[in-house]
Order: structure tokens, then C-alpha cells, then sequence
């Protein structure tokens, strides 16, 4: 009986042709044009839901709404209906009004989801004083302009070019600058920059990576990925807020340099001891919010964190969608069902006004405020900020003002698709807070719960690094990531320029790669007509740090001061391996001949204790890139 | 090491349009193979195919995870060539493919000379809800999962496993008195 199944299925397995290829490729075809419509169509349709129904667009909405799950009638449908979206004026209130009223703004090709982004987004800058704005003098920094903002006027000239019938795909920006290059000392021997807490760039990558994807370069914020990661080092003691570790290793893709490893940790804060806190969470409920990975998510992740405050601690929830409420009055935490249930009622729907979401948010954590307490207001967002900003300076400005009220702001990211990043950043940066981006319930738990009292608790504002290299031992150095975060040489004593912030037990860590001096690995030689002086100091110190940091509420820096010698010498680290792997995946023209294979073998060997798990996980991403990066 | 299908769908479904590029570039042989074993030829598989792709991406958006990926998928074709089928079967005359036999069964039993492979007739023979369950096993489906797909129990596929053995071996009778 069953050789009467197994010839059947001999037969069968000899009898099944291959498919016709070029049958193929025009039915892959078919369906990658259906997706893309699909897609489109909807993203067209997404901003209308907040209008006063029912109106004369009730129709076609109904019809746009059927499609989705009239699957026979897409292939004709979706183009007609892209075609009235397009080609009439009904349909050009369809569209989506964004930020700077772009008439229509052209599609970008899923491809190259970053090269073109609109404009008026896509530009991370200006950031108040020289946060971003690189400085040529300062010498450790990276090219004056972000690339962002360098490709904008061609991305306009890219947009009237290309045809108007492709819908919508993808409006992703990522703040970014190009990777800082090697300098020499004797030019530039000073580098400063602002250090750096957000993590999100690396949930980001690890969110590509996971769909299949190799991350867009502009993803790629080393410094991030660094320190994402909890490491041992020694904690501040005496009441100090936090201690620089410095030390010197070798560098895993380049056996004539050194690996200087500048490491800071911030003092934690006892549970019992912290000050009463003020959160105001300010939530995106736009119709971009409703996917299983935004709003749902999001409320799973408050859910979390819930249970880490203390009865003391004071939270109101404003959300924000066509228009801005107060949905939770300041409540206490102990009043669990009262938040949950007002969590619990939130839904997704209509356009983002994500302005008015702040001034409400700012005017509600300014109302619960009282001495001796931290107000904060979270802001949980896709990034999609298209109505209500009629002027992206203005709506910084804004947040440096209530910054210097006091009022913190952290950025928690969400979804993917048309996660604007650089808003997110500029918003983070200006607001002294930080930006994490959420994409699973374990991140959330990461960033929410093992890691709240540094997300909230800050313990140094302003603090800003500086390096002098000593041009007699140090030919060379290079500064791995923090691109976005670089200052001028003088902005580093000037205490009105803003920096990054630490929270109760952060870890940052700053990677410098050195070329001592005489080693084969210099790159650029030295100049025949070059006015610099022979270096005549012999100190055989490699270079000096410098350290301003503020007391929280304080407008006065201090100053912390270390030389940096050989003997700090120590093995390399798995900090060392992210950085490669950060390299990798974002400009590897220094890394050689150094691979993922490498990269792997190196955090395998460097992880160590790992409790949470986190280190296992990036081996696993590491993996992933290589095959991906085979393809 | 690769992103399993329910991560990729997932993404897909949530409008990243790469992962949906990977996920059908991946899928499409598949998809094919099981088109094949359902039609009967390849000509018929082709356009079986062409229909899902078409309708996927609107289908995709409901796509939960609540079963694996390749059970959805399957279960997204099997429905598919019923419609086809049913659509074929509306053109009576014009039936196509394994349907066309019962049609020609007669003459073509008669006209010994003419060699119809085994497969074809053990196929042909079956009717339409045995084949269907013979093209998921016969593609290493478990019966619990072809039972997934088709909305029934895994005795049912069992059952109906039995059943087609049953008419193959009455076949095979037939062929070799």
C-alpha cells in the first residue's frame, strides 16, 4: 500500500518542472508592483482619517479601505486609485501634507530608501550652537556639513525627475555624518566632542538585520552600538558622579596602532534615595502608530515600566494626534488600574500634531514640577512629525528653551517605515535627553526597566571630552564614531554650548585609534614646506584629557583632568569589537583586510560575563551581517 | 544563517518593502512546486502562480503569524486553485488540466496505445479533495499540518490518505490484471 504513495511521489518529485523563468521574473514582477501600490495607496490614504466624516472623500476612502483585503481587485483597482490620488485634484488632498508643504513629494525607490528623503526632514540641522556643526579647527572632527544636508538641494533636482506615478514607499531619515577621517597631530592636535548616551542606532540595525536587510549606512552610529552594551568598569567613588577609565590596547584590525579607550562611569543611584519623579508621557496615537509594532508595543513597554516606579512618582499621559488631549491628569504610580486603564484606551488615528503634543506636554510636566523633583516628558513617537511644524528651528528652539527650564525630554522610537530618525535625534539632543529606539518587548525591557533609573536620572549635564594628542608619541589618531557629536576646540570651556548628559549609571565609551609615532601604519606624510614646529617637549605622555561636566541644575562646568600614558595598557575588549563591527557595516577603509569572520572570533573571545544576554545577541547579529554581506 | 519566513512576512505585512522582496524571491519556487501538484501542468501552474502573486501583498497584510508562514502560503494557494477550478468549471467544456481527464477518460481508457504516465492517471483519477490532500503530503507536509492548511482534521487527512491509497492500489489492479 504505501509503495503505491512513495512511487506517486517519485513520480511526482521527476514530474514537477522547473518554473519558467522568465514567467518568473514577470510574476515576482507582478507582485513586488502590487505590494508597492498597496503600500502607497495606503500611506496616501493615512492622513485623511482625521477629517470630518462623512464627506465627499468618503467614497473613495471606502474604496481605498476595500482594497486591502479585495485582493482579485487590487491588480486594477490600486492602479486606478493611485491614479485619482495622483492625477486629480481630489486626490491631491489625499496625499499627505508634510512638514514645509512639499507639493508632492516623490517616491522614493525602496532600494535606496535614504538617498531621498524629503528635504525639509531629511535635514538634521541646525542644532543649536555646534552640536552637529562640525569644526574644521577643532581637528578631530569629522567634514563641516552632515550628509543629509549636503544631498538635499540634489534630492529636490532627484524629486521633479522622477515620475509621479510610483507611490510612497518609505520615509525613513537617519541622522549621520561622514565617518571622521585620520588626523595628524601635528595639525590638529586637539579633538573635543560631546559624549553620547543614545543606544537606538543599534536596536535600529538589529532590526534590519533580523528582516533580512543590511542596515542603510546612515543607520550606522558607532559610538551607539558601543554603548548599547554594559561593561565592568570601575565605579565613581566618594560621591563623585562619575570616573573616566582610560586605557590602551591593541587594535584588532591593525597590528602597528593602539586602541585608546576612553571609558566613563556614571555613580547609580540607590532606588530608595532618588528624587521624586514628574513623567509626562507624551504618546504619538497617529494613524501611523497602529501597527502591532508601534502602539501596542508601546503600551506593553509603559505596562513594564509601570511596575519600576515608586507611589512618589507622578505620570500623566498626553497624547497627540490630530489634535493634542490630556488623557491622564498627574496621577500617582501606585494608581496602577488608573494609568493601565487609560494606556489601555488610547488608539491610533488621524495625523500627528506633534507640536501641539509638546507645548501640552511641557505646560503639564511644568505644572507637576516642585523643587527637588526631575520632570521628564517621554516622548514615544514613529517619527512622523507632519503636521503642525511649520518650521523645524522653531520647534528646536523651543525645546532648547524648555530645556534650560529644566524640563528633560527622552525620545523612544517606534516601527519602522518611516522612522525619522534625524527628527528623533535633533529633538533628543536639543531636549537633554535621549533617543532609544523600541522594536521588541525585550528592548523595552532593556531600556524601561534594567536600565530606567539611567534613562531618567541624570547625574552630570553638558559633559564634553576633550583629547590633546602629544604630537612627540602620537603621529596620528582617529576618532571611532560620535560624528554627530562633535564641538569646537574653544566650545569645550564655554558652558552655554550644549553636550550630552549622563544618567545614573550610564557607561559611554570613545574609541580613539592611534598611530604612535614612526610606526608604519602612518598614513599621511609629513609636510616639506610644513610650518609645524619640530616637537621638542619629551614627555613621553601619549595625550592629555580633559573632562566638563555640570551638576544637574547647574550652570557652571567642572573640570576633570588626566594624562594618558603607555603603561595604561590592557587587552582588548569587546568594546573593540563592536567598533569593528560598527565599521563594518557603516565605512570599513581602515579596517583592511579585518572581516566579520574576525569580528566574530574577537567577540566571542572578549564576551565575558553576560547576564542579560545582550553580547550573544550582537555574535548572532554579526553573523547575520556576514551572510547578508555574501549576497 | 538566514531570517526565518514568519519574521520576514511579519515585516512584510507591516509595509517593509524589502523584506518582502526577499520573502517572495524566496518563496516562488515553492509556491510553484505545490502550484504544480495541484494543476497538473505546468502551463496551469504558471498562471496559478501569477494569480497568488498578484493577490499576495493584499492577502499579506492580514498575515498575523498566527500559523507559520508556509502553512499560510499553502493555504492561500490551495484556496486559490479551488477558485480557479471553480471559475474553470463555470467553462465546462473548458476544463483544464487534471479536471479535463474525467472528461476523457473513456477514450483515453480505450486508447490503450497511447501511454498516459502512471502519475497522470493515479492523479487524474482522484477527486478534487483527495488530490488536493496527496499534493500537501506528497510535498513532506506532515497530516497535521495539511490539515492546518485545509481547515480540517488531522484524522480527515488520514482518512482521506487511506482513501486515495486505496483508489491507487484499485488502480494498479487495473493497470496489471
Amino acid at each position: 500500500m504505501t509503495d503505491a504513495l512513495d512511487t506517486l511521489k517519485a513520480a511526482m518529485n521527476a514530474a514537477t518542472p522547473q518554473p519558467n523563468a522568465a514567467r518568473r521574473a514577470e510574476n515576482i514582477a507582478l507582485a513586488q508592483k502590487n505590494y508597492d501600490h498597496i503600500q502607497g495607496t495606503l500611506d496616501g490614504t493615512r492622513p485623511t482619517s482625521d477629517r470630518p466624516r462623512p464627506g465627499p472623500l468618503s467614497g473613495v476612502r471606502n474604496m481605498l479601505r476595500s482594497i486591502s483585503s479585495r485582493a482579485g481587485l487590487t491588480v486594477t483597482t490600486a492602479i486606478v486609485a493611485v491614479g485619482i490620488v495622483i492625477l486629480t485634484p481630489l486626490g491631491d488632498n489625499l496625499m499627505p501634507k508634510r512638514a514645509g508643504d512639499v507639493p508632492f513629494v516623490a517616491p522614493t525607490t525602496q532600494q535606496e530608501p535614504l538617498a531621498v528623503t524629503e528635504p525639509k526632514v531629511a535635514v538634521p540641522q541646525p542644532i543649536p550652537a555646534p552640536m552637529v556643526e562640525m569644526a574644521a579647527e577643532s581637528g578631530a572632527v569629522a567634514p563641516a556639513a552632515s550628509r543629509a544636508q549636503m544631498s538635499a538641494p540634489g534630492t529636490s533636482q532627484l524629486h521633479s525627475d522622477m515620475p509621479l506615478l510610483t507611490p510612497e514607499t518609505n520615509t525613513e531619515a537617519f541622522a549621520n555624518a561622514d565617518a571622521n577621517p585620520v588626523q595628524t597631530t601635528a595639525e590638529t592636535p586637539v579633538s573635543t566632542f560631546s559624549i553620547d548616551v543614545d543606544t537606538a542606532s543599534y536596536a535600529v540595525i538589529r532590526n534590519s538585520l533580523t528582516t533580512g536587510q543590511l542596515p542603510p549606512k546612515d543607520a550606522v552610529r558607532v559610538e551607539e552600538m558601543i554603548n548599547y552594551f554594559p561593561y565592568d568598569y570601575a565605579a565613581p567613588t566618594d560621591g563623585a558622579a562619575f570616573l573616566p577609565t582610560v586605557s590602551l590596547s591593541q587594535t584588532p584590525w591593525n597590528p602597528d596602532t593602539r586602541l585608546l579607550h576612553i571609558a566613563i562611569q556614571g555613580t547609580a543611584v540607590e532606588v530608595e534615595n532618588r528624587p521624586p519623579l514628574n513623567l509626562v508621557f507624551l504618546i504619538d496615537t497617529s494613524g501611523s502608530m497602529q501597527d502591532a509594532s508601534k502602539l501596542p508595543l508601546l503600551k506593553q513597554s509603559f505596562r513594564l515600566m509601570l511596575g519600576q516606579l515608586r507611589p512618589e512618582d507622578q505620570i500623566a499621559i498626553v497624547a497627540y494626534a490630530g489634535s493634542a488631549g490630556e488623557v491622564l491628569a498627574p496621577t500617582s504610580a501606585s494608581e496602577r488600574s488608573t494609568i493601565l486603564a487609560a494606556l489601555d484606551n488610547l488608539s491610533a488615528g488621524g495625523s500627528t500634531a506633534g507640536q501641539a503634543g509638546l507645548q501640552q506636554a511641557y505646560a503639564t510636566a511644568a505644572a507637576m514640577s516642585t523643587e527637588g523633583e526631575i520632570s521628564r516628558v517621554l516622548l514615544a513617537t514613529d517619527g512622523d512629525f507632519n503636521v503642525g511644524i511649520n518650521n523645524d528651528d522653531d520647534l528646536k528652539a523651543y525645546i532648547a528653551d524648555k530645556r534650560d527650564s529644566g524640563t528633560y525630554l527622552s525620545v523612544l522610537g517606534f516601527g519602522r517605515g518611516n522612522l525619522h530618525d534625524a527628527t528623533m535625534q535633533a529633538l533628543a539632543q536639543n531636549g537633554n535627553g535621549q533617543a532609544s529606539y523600541i522594536d521588541t518587548l525585550s528592548e523595552a525591557q532593556k531600556v524601561l526597566v534594567d536600565q530606567l533609573s539611567g534613562a531618567l536620572f541624570p547625574i552630570a549635564d553638558d559633559v564634553k571630552i576633550q583629547v590633546e594628542f602629544n604630537p612627540a608619541t602620537v603621529a596620528e589618531y582617529r576618532l571611532i564614531g560620535y560624528e554627530t557629536r562633535a564641538l569646537r576646540r574653544e566650545d569645550f570651556n564655554n558652558d552655554k554650548v550644549d553636550a550630552g548628559d549622563i544618567g545614573a549609571g550610564h557607561q559611554v565609551t570613545a574609541l580613539y585609534e592611534i598611530t604612535p609615532t614612526g610606526s608604519p601604519a602612518t598614513l599621511n606624510d609629513p609636510l616639506r614646506y610644513g610650518t609645524a614646529a619640530p616637537t621638542t617637549n619629551d614627555s613621553d605622555e601619549l595625550a592629555f584629557l580633559r573632562l566638563r561636566y555640570k551638576a544637574p541644575g547647574t550652570d557652571t562646568s567642572q573640570l576633570i583632568e588626566q594624562p594618558i600614558t603607555a603603561s595604561m595598557s590592557a587587552d582588548p575588549s569587546f568594546a573593540s569589537a563592536i567598533a569593528g563591527f560598527g565599521q563594518l557595516l557603516r565605512d570599513d577603509r581602515y579596517l583592511g583586510n579585518w572581516s566579520f569572520d574576525d569580528a566574530i572570533a574577537l567577540a566571542t573571545q572578549t564576551k565575558g560575563a553576560d547576564p542579560y544576554g545582550y553580547r550573544a545577541e550582537a555574535i548572532q547579529l554579526m553573523r547575520l551581517a556576514q551572510s547578508l554581506s555574501q549576497n | 544563517m538566514q531570517t526565518d519566513d514568519d519574521t520576514l512576512a511579519l515585516a512584510a505585512a507591516r509595509g517593509e518593502t524589502s523584506a518582502f522582496e526577499v520573502l517572495i524571491e524566496r518563496q516562488y519556487d515553492r509556491l510553484f512546486r505545490l502550484c504544480f501538484r495541484l494543476t497538473g501542468s505546468q502551463a496551469d501552474a504558471e498562471d496559478l502562480t501569477q494569480d497568488i502573486c498578484a493577490a499576495l501583498p493584499g492577502k499579506l497584510r492580514s498575515y498575523r503569524a498566527e500559523a507559520s508562514f508556509t502553512t499560510w502560503l499553502y493555504r492561500l494557494c490551495v484556496n486559490a486553485a479551488h477558485d480557479r477550478r471553480r471559475r474553470a468549471a463555470t467553462h465546462a467544456r473548458a476544463a483544464s488540466g487534471w479536471g479535463e481527464w474525467e472528461l476523457n477518460r473513456r477514450a483515453e481508457i480505450d486508447d490503450s496505445a497511447q501511454a498516459i504516465d502512471w502519475l497522470t492517471t493515479a492523479m487524474r483519477s482522484l477527486p478534487d479533495d483527495l488530490r488536493d490532500t496527496l499534493a500537501l503530503t506528497l510535498d513532506d507536509m506532515t497530516h497535521a499540518q495539511a490539515g492546518e492548511i485545509l481547515g480540517i482534521s488531522e484524522g480527515t487527512i488520514s482518512w482521506r490518505i487511506s482513501e486515495a491509497k486505496k483508489h491507487l492500489s484499485s488502480l494498479r489492479q487495473e493497470d496489471r490484471p
